[in-house]
């Protein structure tokens, strides 16, 4: 198994700690990993992105041109990235601030309003989470378990009591993550 | 106790150097290699082993601080990147030429001048071609992993003190940026004095006992007495190149054609030919490992198997000397690389690999022979 991920939005995020979360989920369950973060001047101007793969083999490239799941978190990252999506592969996306939905009908494509719900819970900061949670519903890749023991991992102690909330924000991305419809048909 | 870790290349090879037992470590911050001195200065290696790390003034002061630590025979490196490194020129240049075992880290940036922050290879010439003045080389290793910049820091002084020659650990800011798994090795004690008096006392300035004084310097005023430093000096690199030239080879058993790649071009390149071999093209890699030396006989030897080579690298065409010079004109050689910070794709490289080998019916090599000889 390889999965290969492009995860873009803005700096702020949550961006490339969603990634080495997932990255260090995949560690947990005995798998090569890579984090390749863009950390140029984008990423100081506001865009940020993280290709994540993981595979149960050598990784050769951890710098890659298409993707099996391109995670869209705002307008630019779906302007650059709709069309590195392999055909058959998976968009999820969330709409908030979302002007031009995605259009391809080649590609499985998902919608989670994790803004919104990162709201309703009261903690912009777990947005990232609920956006993990959805992406896991549609590709279990990695088993919730394996997230939490990833978590353990890449927070400081310190933060270890907002384990529970983090594992709550999974929860309910996996609970709100929606097929995304182009004229009442479903391409998912 | 061994220990696995997902790490970020810079903060890999940081943590490498407190494991391998080093002594010393200065530098001064410039991006992509800032992460090596943070991540330093946050573990606090003086507590963990010991050992000293400070952030000198400029470059060029901290290779002139490597330059008086390994004078006592002490285990000492610095990093920086692409600008940086041409700072600490002079300085390598007398490390050379004064016989010390130093480590020196580049994670290479776009260039020349100030150039970009991002990914480059560009300083291929200036690593393995002299760079600073006067006849020398180092002995350089291209890591192509996160975990390679863990465990090159023990290779590279290893190599550095079995020759008193200073070494290049020659990364990229890709390697140095993103993360991976990483297996960090066991703690190694840095060596007590008595044991660098042991190792080092005959050359090192370890504090006159009973013995002749040991003098350190690159300067030799009476010209046979330096042709004579120069010869020990090339000695030392023709018995690198016997006995530790270092590189892999990928599906290159039955392989056609040839990409000869090095550090994160390698991996990228080793996509390409995964890809090629799903279109039914027989590719296969050959990633030096180390750049001096350079496999060339083995790139000799692998010219009459293949059609065509190309050579990979994030610049415009610097390595692809070396590898044309070593296939002595067997069979065509070219370049493909992006620069100035953009980062070639493998769907880029096997593009390349079929427009400019592939499907080229190259004859062109043949033909300047035969003008040649007309």
């Amino acid at each position: 198994m390889t999965e290969e991920i492009i995860i873009a939005g803005f700096g702020g995020q949550g961006v490339l700690s969603m990634g080495k979360i997932l990255a260090y989920s995949g560690i947990m369950q005995d798998q090569e990993v890579s984090w390749m973060p863009s950390y140029g001047p984008e990423m100081r101007g506001g865009t940020a992105n993280v290709t994540v793969i993981l595979s149960n083999d050598r990784i050769s490239s951890p710098y890659l041109k298409v993707f099996d799941t391109a995670i869209i978190l705002n307008q630019q990252s779906m302007d650059k990235f709709e069309h590195s999506v392999k055909p058959g592969g998976y968009l999820i996306y969330d709409p908030n601030g979302i002007i031009q939905h995605p259009t391809r009908t080649d590609i499985h494509v998902f919608s989670i309003e994790g803004s919104k719900i990162a709201a309703e819970m009261g903690n912009k900061k777990i947005f990232n989470m609920v956006i993990l949670g959805g992406f896991l519903k549609v590709k279990p890749i990695v088993k919730l378990d394996n997230v939490i023991d990833g978590l353990k991992k890449s927070l400081s102690e310190r933060y270890h009591h907002l384990i529970p909330k983090n594992e709550e924000a999974l929860h309910k991305g996996i609970k709100s993550i929606i097929p995304f419809k182009i004229n009442n048909k479903v391409f998912s | 106790m061994s220990e696995l870790k997902l790490m970020k290349g810079n903060e890999a090879l940081a943590e490498g150097a407190i494991r391998a037992g080093v002594d010393a470590y200065f530098g001064y911050p410039i991006t992509p290699q800032s992460e090596v001195i943070e991540y330093l200065m946050r573990e606090r290696p003086e507590e963990r082993t010991g050992m000293v790390v400070l952030q000198a003034e400029s470059e060029i002061a901290a290779i002139n601080m490597v330059y008086g630590a390994a004078s006592t025979g002490k285990r000492a490196m610095t990093s920086s990147s692409s600008p940086g490194i041409s700072l600490k020129l002079e300085g390598i240049s007398y490390l050379a030429g004064a016989e010390l075992p130093a480590v020196i880290v580049n994670v290479v940036r776009g260039g020349p001048g100030l150039g970009t922050i991002q990914p480059s290879q560009a300083d291929y010439f200036q690593s393995v071609k002299g760079g600073g003045h006067g006849d020398y080389k180092l002995y350089v290793l291209a890591p192509a992993s996160v975990q390679e910049m863990s465990d090159f820091v023990e290779d590279a002084f290893d190599i550095a003190f079995k020759y008193r020659a200073p070494v290049l650990i020659l990364s990229d800011g890709l390697i140095g940026q993103m993360m991976e798994k990483v297996v960090l090795k066991d703690q190694q004690e840095r060596r007590t004095d008595k044991e660098v008096i042991e190792s080092c006392g005959d050359w090192a300035t370890t504090g006159r006992t009973n013995r002749e004084r040991n003098i350190i310097t690159s300067l030799d005023l009476q010209s046979e007495k330096m042709e004579a430093r120069v010869h020990r000096l090339m000695k030392k690199y023709e018995q690198m190149e016997k006995e530790d030239l270092r590189y892999e080879k990928i599906n290159c058993d039955d392989a056609e054609y040839l990409i000869v790649a090095y550090g994160s071009s390698a991996r990228i390149a080793q996509k390409a030919i995964e890809l090629a071999r799903e279109k039914g093209i027989k590719a296969g890699l050959l990633r030096p490992i180390t750049l001096f030396p350079f496999p060339k006989q083995e790139l000799f030897d692998l010219a009459d198997q293949v059609k065509g080579i190309l050579s990979v690298e994030l610049s415009t065409g610097q390595m692809v000397e070396d590898v044309r010079l070593s296939v002595e004109h067997k069979v065509p050689v070219e370049h493909f690389g992006r620069t100035g910070g953009i980062i070639h794709t493998p769907e880029e490289i096997l593009e390349a690999l079929e427009q400019k080998i592939i499907n080229n019916g190259r004859i062109r090599h043949h033909k300047t022979r035969e003008s040649s000889i007309l």
